[in-house]
């Protein structure tokens, strides 16, 4: 060590600056003490914020039901609320429809997806397509109402020739299109980790690919290609621009899909966007379909979860 | 005997081979279903809205005949929009996420923000719509402005905020903890001076495509009540506003077939910038990744 | 196999009767030499396991304290005690007590931040942050609210010279120490804590990652480092022990079995387990 150095060294003392600077720190540690209380703080808001959606939603519900019987919201079958019908049953039955739709679109397309991303498709080709095939579901709903309005129901009025141009097929066509990556990637996960041993366990015994994905990937991987399936249709569920914009406003109680309908989420927009004034009965109709929609999302919701914790104590 | 039943088994063994060549071009074939549609759209809107896309398009607001209507309004409708969701999203989001990271101890109150948050992502985005509604239009008495929309939209991101916060928090490693606490750095000098820096191009990825999301949603502005039509942009955040995807919904409803052409145009600025976000995420990920 | 764990019972049974044997003519040899860290009595538990037994150890100033003993035997959990980094498990008890100084470092009075810029620390594998060298080094002092440049300048100079790493890295202060040498980062992470000045420096397992050069070039380090520096360095490697360390530590199973003057320790062992260990019938 040279000695320039050693005479710097003995005028610079750092634990004494350092006990110096102790003084000064009482700011500091204030900080210390205010900040996990700051923190705190945030993480209560995503809290409240779930109150406030169970409280604006029942709040609101209970005004309506004050004016409007329970049992006549929930067993009517006719909903024209600009002339005082609230029978809540074409709106859930539009939802359904849509979600019917839908999940027969995604499932085997998004499931198919899946077998063939995880089984067959070498990783060259999984880490072209799977990013691709994501793209769908970050697509903004408004650009699916768009493609479905101008492009999906002209291509199946070439099919159906009497198809009107709001009607629940090509809206839930478009929805089933767009919960494919959904279905596809939680379903892919769920075969991923499908141990390696029990595959090569089959193919020992001579099975081909096909074989093994019935017979050893697909049960396995049962619960949580089940779980990815409700998540999608819970989403489905909840779709609102695509319906709205494609498959009408018409509420009406049908199974049939070249019918104009309406959705639940359709409505409030549609509630929303009209004249509604604060208040009124139609105003808080919007929370009384609102908290039915909610219900029926949380419902699927805590089915996939409920689903998918019990396949994470199968590994 | 042995002669026959080999040659048995040769036969089952080509028609199961043969199937499972079936299945895979199965297989195949529905994945590009998806890939299909997804050229398909592109195309759609390329062909649709490109005749449209020009610079009066993009410097010019709403106008009664598709010819003179742009996107401007709506555009910096969005950009101001998302100032708000940022700002307001990443502070509560990021502290929400270094308290469950760093803070909270595992107990019942912790784990019960935990299972809120993950739901909280499963509600549908119009009932964010609702919730909004109540409190900030009506008992906060914003009215139907910027700020309703912006904070009701970083509540609806939240969830993706808090959630890709706390995974690039924990992939910060035990090390630079450890070494830091070494140091007689207290708990909130090491969060702040090596775990932050550390988790922040993984925080920052998260938020742009939490960002993204929100700046293509439109059914909780609807029932926030963005305006289809305003003339002037926002001077303030007690402003009316109108964001690019309400303009596009407001469009594409109209019957006659020019404004689906203005639409589509719009639909293509609108992806634009999300191609444009996503990539700075994927670029910002690729940069930093390694590094860690 | 078997035999290996009949032994190790044998020897926790007899754990509690046992005392650690302390060699009596150390304390003579060393009159003059004092302790700056005393441990009486320490037991510690991970939750109902018992990691640490009844741990008495004078550790002396100024000179290499070696710790060695097989994995899990509580050597890496002993000297993480000793600047309660331990208790970043949220489920660490401990009993007994530390002295730093004669001040009881588990008091409450005693600030963790104080005792750890007084009881520096080097991990077992190089942790720089990913920052500049320049950064890293002036973390500590920053930490602490130094800001001046010119006292930082000096600093980050002084310490690197201090852990022989100057001449290599003086022009690449602004360079990223992600993108050094493993060798070179851990030259960095002494550096780093020299930097605060501290009292006495805990080494854990220092070298484990390293190649032989650079492992040498540490064990140099560490014995320039004891002129103004109390070590304490955990080694799993006997001959390292032997060729840096003043006074050798041996846990065994979390007891520190034998605890005397290096050279004693390896020629001479007391105990029937330490012998067992050095010579290498197990561990």
């Amino acid at each position: 060590m040279d000695k320039s150095l050693q005479s710097e060294g003995n005028k610079l003392n750092v634990q004494d600056l350092i006990e110096r600077n102790k003084q000064k720190t009482t700011f500091g540690q204030r900080i210390e003490k205010i900040i996990p209380w700051f923190l705190l703080f945030c993480a209560i808001i995503s809290v409240l914020t779930t109150v406030g959606i169970l409280f604006t939603l029942l709040r609101e519900s209970i005004g309506f039901f004050s004016n409007v019987s329970m049992i006549d919201f929930y067993t009517g079958t006719n909903w024209s609320p600009w002339s005082g019908d609230y029978g809540v049953a074409p709106l859930i039955g539009g939802t359904l429809l849509i979600t019917l739709i839908a999940t027969v679109v995604a499932v085997p397309l998004g499931l198919m997806s899946a077998i063939f991303l995880s089984e067959y498709a070498n990783d060259k080709v999984r880490r072209v397509i799977k990013p691709i095939l994501e793209v769908l579901a970050g697509i903004p709903t408004v650009v699916y109402g768009y493609f479905a309005l101008t492009f999906v129901t002209p291509m199946f009025q070439g099919i159906i020739p009497d198809l009107g141009i709001f009607n629940a097929l090509s809206g839930g066509f478009v929805v089933g299109i767009m919960i494919i990556p959904m279905v596809a990637s939680l379903s892919e996960d769920a075969m991923n980790s499908v141990p390696n041993a029990l595959r090569e366990g089959a193919y020992g015994l001579g099975a081909t690919k096909l074989e093994v994905v019935y017979k050893v990937v697909l049960p396995a991987a049962f619960s949580g290609i089940v779980a990815s399936i409700v998540l999608a249709i819970s989403r489905a569920i909840g779709e609102t621009m695509i319906v709205t914009i494609a498959a009408g406003a018409t509420p009406n109680l049908t199974f049939d899909p070249t019918e104009s309908i309406q959705t639940m989420t359709a409505f409030i927009v549609q509630a929303a966007t009209g004249d509604t004034t604060f208040g009124s009965t139609i105003y808080y109709s919007l929370y009384a379909v609102g908290m039915t929609l909610f219900v029926f999302t949380l419902g699927m919701n805590l089915l996939a979860q409920y689903i998918s914790r019990k396949f994470r104590e199968e590994y | 005997m042995l002669g026959q039943n080999e040659e048995g088994i040769k036969k089952r063994m080509k028609g199961r081979v043969l199937k499972n060549k079936i299945m895979m071009g199965m297989f195949f074939l529905a994945t590009s279903v998806g890939l299909v549609f997804l050229v398909l759209l592109f195309y759609r809107v390329l062909t649709q809205g490109i005749g449209y896309l020009s610079w009066d398009y993009l410097t010019s607001g709403p106008a009664p005949y598709p010819e003179e209507a742009g996107i401007w309004i709506g555009m910096i409708g969005s950009i101001m929009l998302m100032v708000i969701v940022a700002i307001f999203s990443v502070i509560v989001g990021v502290a929400s996420a270094i308290y469950l990271e760093e803070y909270a101890s595992q107990n019942k109150f912790t784990e019960f923000i935990r299972v809120n948050i993950s739901n909280l992502a499963g509600v549908p985005s119009i009932v964010f719509g609702l919730l909004g509604l109540t409190f900030f239009v009506y008992m906060f008495n914003f009215g139907y402005t910027l700020i309703a929309g912006g904070l009701t939209m970083a509540l609806l991101i939240l969830p993706v905020i808090v959630v890709s916060a706390q995974e690039a928090l924990r992939s910060v490693p035990i090390d630079l903890h450890q070494a830091s606490l070494g140091m007689g750095a207290s708990k909130w000098q090491t969060i702040a001076r090596v775990i932050l820096p550390a988790a922040l191009p993984g925080i920052l990825t998260g938020t742009i495509i939490a960002l993204s999301r929100a700046i293509g949603e439109t059914a909780p502005l609807i029932i926030v009540g963005a305006a289809t039509a305003i003339y002037t942009l926002p001077d303030s955040l007690l402003a009316k506003y109108t964001v690019m995807p309400i303009q596009i919904y407001n469009w594409t409803g109209r019957p006659q077939e020019e404004w689906q052409f203005v639409a589509g145009a719009g639909i293509i600025i609108l992806l634009a910038v999300l191609l444009l976000m996503n990539s700075i995420a994927v670029f910002i990920r690729n940069k930093f990744q390694q590094r860690l | 196999m078997t035999k290996i764990s009949e032994e190790t019972q044998e020897t926790r049974a007899g754990s509690i009767t046992s005392k650690p044997i302390v060699e009596k003519k150390d304390k003579q040899q060393n009159r003059e030499s004092k302790n700056v860290m005393q441990v009486e009595d320490l037991n510690l538990w991970y939750g109902s396991n018992q990691a640490l037994y009844e741990i008495n150890m004078d550790v002396p100033e100024k000179r290499v304290t070696a710790i060695i003993g097989p994995s899990g035997c509580g050597k890496s959990t002993f000297i993480k005690t000793l600047n309660r980094m331990v208790e970043m498990v949220p489920i660490v008890k401990t009993s007994g007590s530390i002295k730093y100084r004669d001040q009881d470092i588990f008091n409450g009075n005693f600030k963790q931040e104080y005792l750890r810029t007084k009881v520096g620390m080097v991990f077992q594998s190089p942790n720089p942050f990913p920052k500049s060298v320049y950064d890293n080094v002036a973390y500590g002092p920053r930490v602490h609210g130094i800001k001046k440049k010119e006292v930082l300048d000096e600093i980050v100079e002084k310490s690197l010279k201090d852990a022989a790493i100057w001449d290599e890295l003086k022009d690449r202060l602004d360079a990223n120490a992600y993108g050094l040498s493993g060798g070179q980062q851990q030259r960095v992470c002494i550096a780093r804590a020299l930097a605060v000045e501290p009292d006495v420096i805990l080494m854990d397992e220092p070298t484990s990652s390293l190649d032989p050069i650079s492992t040498s070039k540490v064990e140099e380090l560490v014995q320039e480092l004891k002129k103004k520096y109390s070590i304490i360095i955990v080694t799993h490697n006997m001959q390292q022990a032997a060729r840096i360390s003043d006074k050798t530590a041996f846990f065994l199973n979390g007891e520190l079995v034998e605890f005397a003057e290096t050279d004693d320790l390896f020629q001479n062992p007391q105990d029937k387990r330490t012998e067992d260990y050095i010579t290498g019938r197990f561990g």
